[in-house]
């Protein structure tokens, strides 16, 4: 992230954030979202709008931009031009009440359950909740491993339960099963359902069609740093209507 | 000039017989380098943590002037110590001049760049790894200085280690403010040189000996704890269970 200007959102005054705390963050309206490098745009004039329940997934070819603009709407980083507004708060306002999955799970040098408790502490969450967490996402066994002697299935597990752990009211997750084996993916997908039923904000991003179709109620295709199309998921799958979303369903390569 | 071989075992022989000089001399070399250790290391890890995760203006330049003074020669930083703990000095109110407490001092001043320098190297590294979970988790500045201090503690043992090692090794700064006097701030370093120019060689050496262990035991064993923390991340599963 050399070349992007990271934002401030560690400096805003935690209660601020707490006082918002009442008014919902959804609906997302993100308008003219543009993020450049001296090499050109990632991000092109983007434009997007989340309804305030369900899960959406992002798809799109490698490299179309869609880890950027989870960090953008995460406010992680800060865009070029364009804005985010999540229900009239700035992404940067908004991060304290949203967790980020990353695709490669960073953990502490620590146990397991301390990476848990660590969370707990720091944002003030109750320290009971970490063995119920642990057992829900089937690491209970596990608690008093060092964290980075896990499988990735097991760490990418844990990182979902730490992003729990702080009660987000929007869960982004970045291709959290890639490369897992199936017992993981179907944790994940389980628990990424429930989290969405009790009405947590779920943003999705998978190249994985057959995940997608389980866990989507819009997708979101992203090409070359845009929207290229944004549909329920009934109408997208059967009958994606821009060619290059079709392209990419049957398997053809999208560049 | 006595013979070496002689000289040698005249040198285990006071070791062996624990010789009562020997380790007063042994004693007061550990007690002023392991606290100006302590102290660098709660001056320095704290600056180089913070250096790790700020970025401001100016802050190339403090980095290249924090590598530059970690080269400090001890003969400068024991001058400038004397001069300020003279009794004409600024600080000479204090008396330390002459007495371990000012030995401490100058050690500390030498080696607060080293702890300072190599812990904001070590620390970077780690918080480029940490750094976006960190904002994500919206976690203070205090709160991930401490978290890159304890995640990094292995790492930073050895970075202590490196100001033990320099403190203990160094010889000019404490003889200018600490005068070498006999039972009451005469080290290692400053016996081994004050002896080897009167020409007792024996106990010179037995010093140097006393040194070289002192120095493979501190290694050796940050090396074990490192290695039972690293064996502890990899294999510590089934122990746990
Ligand atoms: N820090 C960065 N500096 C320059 N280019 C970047 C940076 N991060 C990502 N990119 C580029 O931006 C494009 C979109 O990246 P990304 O959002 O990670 O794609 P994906 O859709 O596969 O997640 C890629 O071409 C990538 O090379
Ligand atoms: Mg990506």
């Amino acid at each position: 992230m050399s070349d992007l200007q990271i934002t401030d959102a560690v400096r805003l005054p935690r209660r601020r954030a707490a006082r918002a705390a009442a008014r919902p963050l959804l609906p997302l309206s993100v308008s003219g979202l543009r993020l450049d490098i001296p090499q050109g745009a990632l991000l092109d004039g983007l434009d997007l709008t989340l309804p305030r329940h369900g899960c959406t997934v992002i798809m799109g070819p490698n490299g179309a931009g869609k880890s950027i603009l989870l960090k953008l709407l995460h406010g992680l980083l800060a865009p070029t031009a364009g804005s985010v507004s999540w229900n009239g708060l700035p992404a940067t306002a908004a991060t304290a009440r949203q967790a980020l999955v990353f695709q490669k799970p960073v953990l502490l040098r620590r146990s397991v359950a301390a990476n848990l408790d660590f969370v707990l502490k720091a944002r003030g969450g109750n320290r009971d909740r970490r063995d119920a967490l642990l057992a829900d996402v089937g690491l209970a066994h596990k608690a008093r491993q060092p964290a980075r002697s896990l499988s990735g299935g097991e760490a990418q597990r844990l990182a979902l339960a730490r992003a729990l752990a702080t009660d987000p009211e929007v869960l982004f997750l970045d291709e959290p099963t890639a490369s897992l084996d199936p017992a993981s993916v179907q944790v994940i997908e389980r628990i990424v359902g429930e989290a969405c039923a009790r009405g947590t904000r779920i943003v999705f991003v998978t190249h994985d069609i057959g995940q997608a179709r389980r866990i989507a109620d819009d997708v979101v295709f992203l090409h070359r740093g845009r929207v290229a199309e944004h549909s329920a998921a009934a109408e997208f799958f059967p009958e994606p209507r821009t060619l290059v979303a079709r392209d990419y369903l049957a398997g053809r390569i999208v560049l | 000039m006595q013979d070496i071989g002689e000289a040698f075992h005249l040198a285990l022989t006071l070791v062996l017989s624990g010789d009562a000089d020997l380790f007063e001399i042994v004693g007061l070399s550990l007690q002023v380098s392991l606290s100006a250790t302590l102290i660098a290391c709660a001056i320095g890890l704290p600056v180089g943590a913070l250096l790790a995760v700020s970025r401001f203006r100016g802050r190339g330049a403090v980095l290249v002037m924090i590598n530059a003074l970690m080269g400090l020669p001890p003969v400068v930083v024991g001058l400038l110590v004397y001069l300020y703990l003279s009794r004409s000095g600024p600080l000479g109110f204090l008396g330390l001049l002459y007495t371990p407490g000012a030995m401490i001092v100058a050690q500390t001043i030498l080696i607060v760049p080293i702890v300072a320098a190599l812990s904001r190297q070590v620390l970077e590294d780690l918080h480029g790894e940490y750094a976006e979970q960190f904002r994500s988790l919206c976690l203070s500045r205090w709160q991930s200085i401490t978290t890159l201090l304890w995640d990094g503690r292995y790492a930073l043992m050895t970075v202590g280690l490196a100001g033990f090692g320099r403190a203990a090794a160094e010889v000019g700064a404490v003889i200018i403010v600490g005068g070498n006097i006999d039972h009451l701030t005469r080290v290692m370093t400053t016996a081994i040189a004050l002896e080897t120019s009167k020409g007792d060689l024996p106990l010179a050496l037995a010093l140097g000996i006393v040194l070289l262990v002192i120095a493979l035991g501190v290694n050796a064993g940050v090396q074990m704890l490192r290695m039972s923390a690293a064996k502890q991340a990899s294999y510590g599963a089934a122990a746990n269970v």
